[in-house]
């Protein structure tokens, strides 16, 4: 039983720290338009600068400050923000289409330093042997599970106050409707492109903290990690459980990072071990699969956006 | 002989939204009928409706008695209508002859090199320019490409959405001149215009458009000298 | 040294060139970047490889690694993408279409993209394949200058193919309607086009296309479950340099990608190779969004 409720805090644990994640994409996208496919760039550089900041000193990477994790935490934000503002600036103005490949080619960019930079980042082989948080408590696995857990839900909840307040203000608004009607906001004097910069650079923040964390309890981060399939995960995880809606952004990273875990576990038992390698790819096709079906099916999610502003698409007149 | 009919027809781009809102209409061969009414009338929704543009919400189109509703819209030039849209109505990356090719490739393969004479034949100007690219021809020359690419297929009904807009004095006699013309060779051509002056000078008969509905039909002269009708709906073309 | 980096450039310029030609195809008739375009170029290349096994083991061609077989298993892989394509289309992209935003269209093409190439990883495994196990013979064209039969004849044929399909757009009554809808849809259904014709041939010609270009990537390179992924920024970057839409500029914009990559592998060395395009791409579009040739927003 034990074992089995500190697997729970585990996975909860992990699902959360998706959520944060989705909860950023969420603000990007949901609430600003902006499309973001280089999610796992952002995460990657949260992970690593979080790993340099809290790990001890070691001669295969750099870094090794071993700093509180807070700080690593707070780094880690601020660095991906640091990256976001540097993508934004350049991207932002392009069309969305364009942001979208410029933010992937980013992400494949930063994935090959991280392989490639190996006095940075230790190469392939990553970084190991990153503190975890409460490690005091690592030989009672269900109170060290449960204060992880605690934690991370913790923080969550704070994004998702913070969040949610944020979206209501005014700024919320302004993004809201900037997003319906560039036109229209702008001439109100809303300056777009600044407005957008920092709905993607908060979110962008909240995909580094995302990172961040995934290392922390995991302990040990590599190249692979932060390959495209990251962002897919992301992006499966906002549109299922509704773009426009953090409760759905949360729900869709329960839910998604639930049937992950749950068909990984399927396919590791029912495949012939020379298959297991396999099992991991039809999963990606499964999961493809779902997506596709939910756009098709349900494209506002489980829980869709709230309706917010009015959407005036009137026709009045034969030149509309 | 009627050509076309159109029987209280509701359009609109939205449903619920009509524009047009139950318009009668009937056009004979070698008749230009003129289309006038204030902005927002549902002048342009009419004429995109008739070309497929706009969802018919009720009512019927019919061309030489067969309906058009259910023909979709890369179908009715085939079915004997052409339309001439107000703006982009030429395809500016291709040249003069690949425009005309275009919109000669649904006729027969025998027909196709004639049909592209006869329209070059007919607008002199563009058979000096069948080379350039079509984006780069003056104002007056891109219409009158529009129109032969509209015309290419010998349709029964010639529908065209302020042909004049942008253009000089000049030049706007010029392509009513060729209306008429073509008018006289049995095609039946609806004129939708601002320019209400010129457009009824050149008219056999005209329909005013308010609100979506007929609100006058009459010659195209007599209107022009009503008082009423002209200090109403002429009032600020008047030289 | 510059002569042997114009000619690497040019080969995998002229694949990436190939490949791009159907994505500017697709972004610029159905206005959405199409993520998925790249697997396209690994199932032809995978097609082709059990096509040509299919067709049996006949010796190659003179100086060349590979026989008949492979060529006409080019051609089946080409046409069986053609329908790979079609039929994505018709279950994902024209449903998704009606309903508007063309972003949806990304994201369920980013989906499809991944679903793509790990249905070609369950099947073959992640480890590379080759054609065959022959060693490319290599010729000297000049002093210092060198390059396999096989990458002179997979640049002819992709040469031929490009010259083919310019010919397909200028000269042929689809080619015109091809360019006719992509400018102006409304005005092509105007002029008698149906578009969803023109929807289906410009899926089919671009997936055919990619496939070729998959082949010839694994002809010169080797077959991999990522190859067609890892093409797709220097695809995007080749579209977009060459202006979204223009097919000769999709070609130029490749060979200027192919060249910016093996001129860079001296100086950043071959493990950054993938950033090229990428780099080339950001400096584009901040200096000249349209593209280098032209095209429209």
């Amino acid at each position: 039983m034990t074992g089995l409720a500190s697997y729970l805090c585990f996975f909860a644990t992990v699902a959360l720290t998706y959520g944060v994640a989705v909860l950023g994409l969420n603000l990007q996208w949901g609430a600003a338009g902006l499309f973001n496919v280089g999610v796992a760039g952002f995460a990657a550089v949260g992970a690593y600068v979080a790993a340099w900041i809290t790990a001890a000193p070691a001669p295969a990477h750099w870094g090794g400050f071993a700093l509180p994790i807070a700080l690593g935490w707070a780094g880690a934000m601020l660095a991906a923000a640091f990256a976001a503002a540097i993508v934004g600036a350049a991207t932002l103005r392009l069309r969305a289409d364009y942001l979208a490949i410029t933010t992937f080619g980013a992400a494949v960019t930063l994935q090959l330093v991280a392989l490639n930079a190996t006095a940075l980042t230790g190469g392939p082989f990553g970084i190991a042997f990153i503190p975890k948080p409460f490690e005091s408590l690592a030989d009672r696995p269900l109170a060290f599970g449960a204060a992880n857990l605690a934690l991370v839900a913790a923080v969550t909840a704070i994004i998702f106050v913070a969040l949610e307040r944020l979206t209501q203000s005014p700024w919320g608004r302004v993004l809201r409707a900037l997003r319906e009607d560039e036109a229209a906001a702008a001439s109100l004097g809303k300056a777009p492109d600044r407005f957008r910069l920092q709905a993607f650079v908060i979110g962008a923040a909240l995909m580094g903290l995302a990172g961040a964390m995934q290392a922390q309890f995991f302990g040990f981060i590599a190249p692979d990690n932060y390959l495209p399939v990251l962002t897919f995960q992301v992006w499966v995880m906002l549109v299922l459980g509704g773009s426009g809606n953090n409760r759905g952004a949360l729900l869709g990273a329960v839910v998604v990072w639930g049937l992950w875990t749950l068909s990984g576990t399927l396919l590791a038992a029912m495949l012939p071990g020379a298959w297991q390698a396999r099992g991991a790819a039809l999963r990606l096709v499964a999961i493809g699969a779902v997506l596709a079906g939910v756009l098709l099916a349900r494209p506002r999610g489980l829980i869709g956006e709230r309706a917010t502003v009015s959407r005036h698409v009137v026709h009045t007149g034969e030149q509309a | 002989m009627t050509r076309l009919e159109l029987r209280g027809l509701v359009a609109g781009y939205e449903p619920g939204l009509p524009i047009v809102r139950g318009v009668d209409l009937s056009l004979a061969g070698g008749e230009i009928l003129v289309l006038l009414g204030p902005n927002g009338a549902g002048k342009s929704t009419l004429a995109k409706a008739l070309a497929g543009l706009v969802p018919v919400a009720a009512g019927t189109i019919t061309l030489d008695g067969a309906s058009l509703l259910d023909v979709p819209a890369h179908a009715r030039i085939r079915h004997g209508l052409g339309f001439v849209p107000q703006t982009h109505n030429i395809f500016a990356a291709l040249s003069v002859a690949e425009n005309l090719a275009v919109a000669a490739a649904i006729l027969p393969r025998a027909a196709r090199t004639s049909r592209i004479g006869a329209m070059l034949a007919m607008f002199p100007d563009l058979a000096a320019a069948r080379r350039r690219a079509a984006g780069l021809l003056s104002g007056g020359q891109r219409q009158m490409l529009a129109i032969a690419r509209a015309l290419i297929a010998s349709p029964a009904v010639l529908a065209l959405d302020e042909p004049s807009a942008g253009l000089s004095p000049k030049l706007v006699a010029m392509v009513l001149a060729k209306l008429r013309e073509i008018a006289v060779g049995g095609v039946a051509v609806l004129l939708v215009e601002q320019n209400a002056r010129a457009a009824l000078a050149v008219a056999d008969r005209a329909v005013i458009l308010v609100e979506g509905r007929v609100a006058h039909e009459g010659a195209g002269a007599a209107l022009l000298d009503d008082p009423h009708v002209a200090a109403l709906y002429l009032g600020g073309r008047a030289a | 040294m510059i002569g042997q980096i114009l000619i690497d450039g040019i080969t995998s310029g002229a694949m990436i060139g190939l490949g791009a030609i159907g994505l500017t195809l697709t972004y610029g008739l159905l206005r959405f970047a199409n993520f998925a375009h790249g697997e396209f170029a690994t199932w032809g290349a995978y097609l082709a490889m059990l096509g040509a096994g299919a067709f049996g083991g006949a010796a190659p061609i003179g100086a060349l690694t590979f026989g008949w077989p492979l060529v006409v298993a080019l051609m089946v892989a080409m046409a069986l993408t053609a329908l790979l394509a079609l039929a994505l289309d018709a279950a994902l992209f024209r449903r998704l279409r009606r309903h508007g935003n063309a972003i949806v269209l990304v994201i369920a093409s980013f989906g499809a993209s991944l679903a793509l190439r790990s249905a070609i990883e369950f099947a073959f495994g992640p480890e590379p394949y080759y054609y065959t196990t022959d060693i490319a013979m290599t010729l000297r064209l000049a002093p210092g200058l060198r390059a396999t039969a096989d990458q002179l004849v997979v640049l002819a044929a992709a040469l031929v193919l490009m010259l083919a399909m310019h010919v397909l757009l200028t000269r042929t009554p689809l080619g015109r309607a091809m360019r006719a809808v992509s400018e102006n849809p409304d005005l092509a259904r105007l002029a008698g086009i149906d578009p969803a014709r023109i929807v289906r041939a410009t899926w089919a010609i671009g997936g055919a296309l990619a496939a070729a270009a998959g082949v010839f990537l694994g002809v010169t390179v080797q077959l991999r479950p990522s190859m067609g992924f890892e093409l797709l920024l220097p695809l995007f970057a080749a579209a977009i340099l060459g202006g979204v839409g223009s097919v000769p500029g999709a070609m130029l914009g490749g060979l200027v990608i192919g060249i910016a990559e093996a001129a860079a592998v001296p100086l950043a060395g071959a493990q950054y190779r993938a950033a090229v395009a990428f780099v080339v791409l950001l400096a584009m579009l901040l200096v000249r969004p349209r593209g280098l040739f032209g095209g429209r927003e």
